[in-house]
């Protein structure tokens, strides 16, 4: 394929044959149609954006349509400042980090997260969304941090790649039965702060451990709702999107 | 060990599973838009962890050594993997030799995040690749084709990269290789459903795979390209031909600035469609890897022609 004419950026993972892509098309998506159009208050199809540095973004703004948004791919702070919440994606948080504090966007992030802006981290994501984090034996690490969630992450809890894993699990505040969960080199939260709501626990050998979590508008899974093509937990972020909005 | 339950330290759950297909091809999901880079030592795996790289791949020598040293490349010294993985937080490749599922097993127990069952060392099985279903951790394999990379995933491979030619900072290669996939994708997208039985013939690759790719437009796993990036623009070029991501073997460490080439790599790859960027990020980086010109290369150091 060579460089679109219209200069938009390809999304890695888009098909090569037909450069549009499945967001141009999103009623074909396999997920059928939103269960969560029109429903809620504020506006009916907010714009969320998603962080579009590096990692898993194309699936993300697929699930987004299907939940009821109009999904964006930020990059620039330009493009930061039109969206109603913003969906940051698993990849590495070492790189999306670093990327964000090169491009400019950490501290007008860092802004609009202190001024409300709804967030939905997952994996990577939800580690750069947290006030701290350590590495898988507890030892601090001093990466970039967005800051707004107060829990504390720690990176490769569960293991390195061999260990990762999915499961069923059971989310408050999803309905209709348990989620199918894909773990991969994943996180886990401590330390919730007073105004952090586990959402979804899972048993480990060191006892149960939260992977999701909310602190009003800000939304964070451990692993990847994205993988599944199951589109429930991100029609709850748009249901905060449109609450906040 | 598919579907194995979870070892100790993953969730107790009985019905929690690992090694799926979901599970090693979505660790390449997380890697696209990204920067994997050749490391032979801690000091280089810190550098690039902190010039942003995605993940890295733990070598002995990195290719252009190889070619320079010749003799037979193998699987690194278990030494030298741990070491790297110790000092970085970010996945840890490593790469073992074509149709050798021994060293792929020991890949396994070290724990590595993926292994690269690589053309850059020296094959150890003229007519078959690994049987790589039966692994948790996730594989990686070169190829040159639509059909070499459909073969490729047939065996279980959950990443794809194009070849290139390893070694050279010659760019060519990996431009033919992205070229031919992409456009045999193409190519299949526009066949009459009848027609693509004869086309898998063609291509040599399971029906259902050629199914898969003519319905969607894509490999069902992620595609990145290796072999002979060794700047900013080379790695641009490669997304803009249609890449998820870009490997580095010798184009960092063998250059004159490897921190900022490396940085300068990562942003380029980024921001792949904003000439303004690259150009940024192009300047100033001292000399590229000397490199050598994949035209003048005997048909017996050319590296992409191994595999099958």
């Amino acid at each position: 394929m060579s460089a679109r004419q219209d200069g938009a950026t390809r999304v890695p993972g888009e098909a090569l044959a037909d450069p549009a892509g499945v967001r141009a098309d999103p009623v074909d998506a396999p997920w059928g149609p939103s269960r969560a159009a029109g429903s809620g208050h504020g506006p009916a199809r907010p714009t969320v954006g998603v962080l579009a540095l590096q990692g898993d973004v194309l699936e993300h703004l697929r699930l987004l349509e299907a939940a009821g948004a109009h999904a964006v791919p930020v990059r620039r702070a330009e493009e930061l400042d039109v969206v109603h919440g913003l969906l940051l994606p698993g990849g590495e948080s070492t790189t999306i980090g670093r990327l964000l504090d090169l491009f400019a966007l950490a501290e007008p992030l860092r802004a609009r997260l202190a001024a409300g802006l709804p967030a939905f981290g997952t994996c990577a994501g939800a580690i750069l969304l947290g006030r701290a984090t350590t590495l898988d034996d507890g030892a601090p690490s001093d990466q970039p941090l967005l800051g707004a969630l107060d829990v504390v992450t720690r990176r490769n809890a569960f293991g390195r790649q061999v260990a990762s894993f999915e499961a069923d699990l059971a989310v408050d505040e999803v309905p209709g039965g348990p989620l199918h969960a894909v773990f991969i080199r994943a996180p886990w939260f401590e330390a919730l702060g007073a105004s952090v709501r586990a959402l979804a626990t899972v048993t480990t050998a060191a006892g149960d451990r939260a992977v999701v979590v909310r602190q009003g508008g800000l939304l964070a899974s451990a692993f990847h709702p994205e993988l599944t093509g199951d589109a429930r937990l991100h029609e709850r972020f748009v249901s905060l999107v449109r609450e906040a909005a | 060990m598919n579907d194995q339950t979870a070892p100790q330290g993953s969730p107790g759950d009985a019905a929690s599973q690992v090694g799926t297909d979901r599970v090693k091809r979505g660790f390449a999901d997380m890697l696209k838009g990204g920067v994997i880079m050749d490391v032979v030592d801690p000091e280089q795996a810190r550098i690039a962890e902190q010039a942003g790289a995605v993940a890295v791949m733990a070598l002995e020598r990195v290719p252009a050594d190889i070619r320079a040293h010749g003799g037979v490349a193998r699987m690194s010294d278990p030494e030298v993997i741990e070491s790297i993985q110790s000092a970085v937080s970010i996945p840890v490749m490593a790469k073992a030799r074509i149709g050798h599922m021994v060293e792929a097993q020991v890949l396994q127990a070290l724990g590595v995040d993926y292994i690269d069952e690589s053309e850059v060392l020296t094959p150890a099985d003229e007519a078959h690749h690994i049987d790589k279903q039966p692994f948790t951790v996730p594989f990686v394999c070169g190829a040159t084709n639509l059909g070499e990379a459909l073969r490729r995933i047939g065996e279980g491979a959950a990443m794809i990269r194009s070849k290139g030619e390893a070694g050279t900072g010659d760019v060519v290669e990996a431009t033919r290789h992205m070229r031919a996939i992409a456009g045999e994708i193409r190519r299949l997208t526009t066949l009459a459903p009848e027609e693509r039985a004869a086309a898998a013939k063609e291509l040599r690759a399971p029906l259902d795979l050629v199914e898969e790719v003519a319905r969607t437009g894509r490999l069902p796993v992620v595609l990145f390209t290796a072999g002979g990036v060794a700047t900013p623009a080379d790695a641009a070029f490669m997304m803009q031909l249609g890449a998820d991501g870009v490997f580095v073997g010798s184009g960092i460490f063998k250059s004159g600035d490897p921190a900022k080439r490396a940085r300068a790599i990562v942003e380029a790859t980024t921001f792949a469609w904003d000439p303004q960027v690259v150009a940024k990020v192009s300047r100033g980086l001292g000399e590229a890897m000397v490199g050598s010109n994949v035209s003048g290369l005997e048909d017996a150091e050319r590296l992409a022609g191994r595999g099958w």
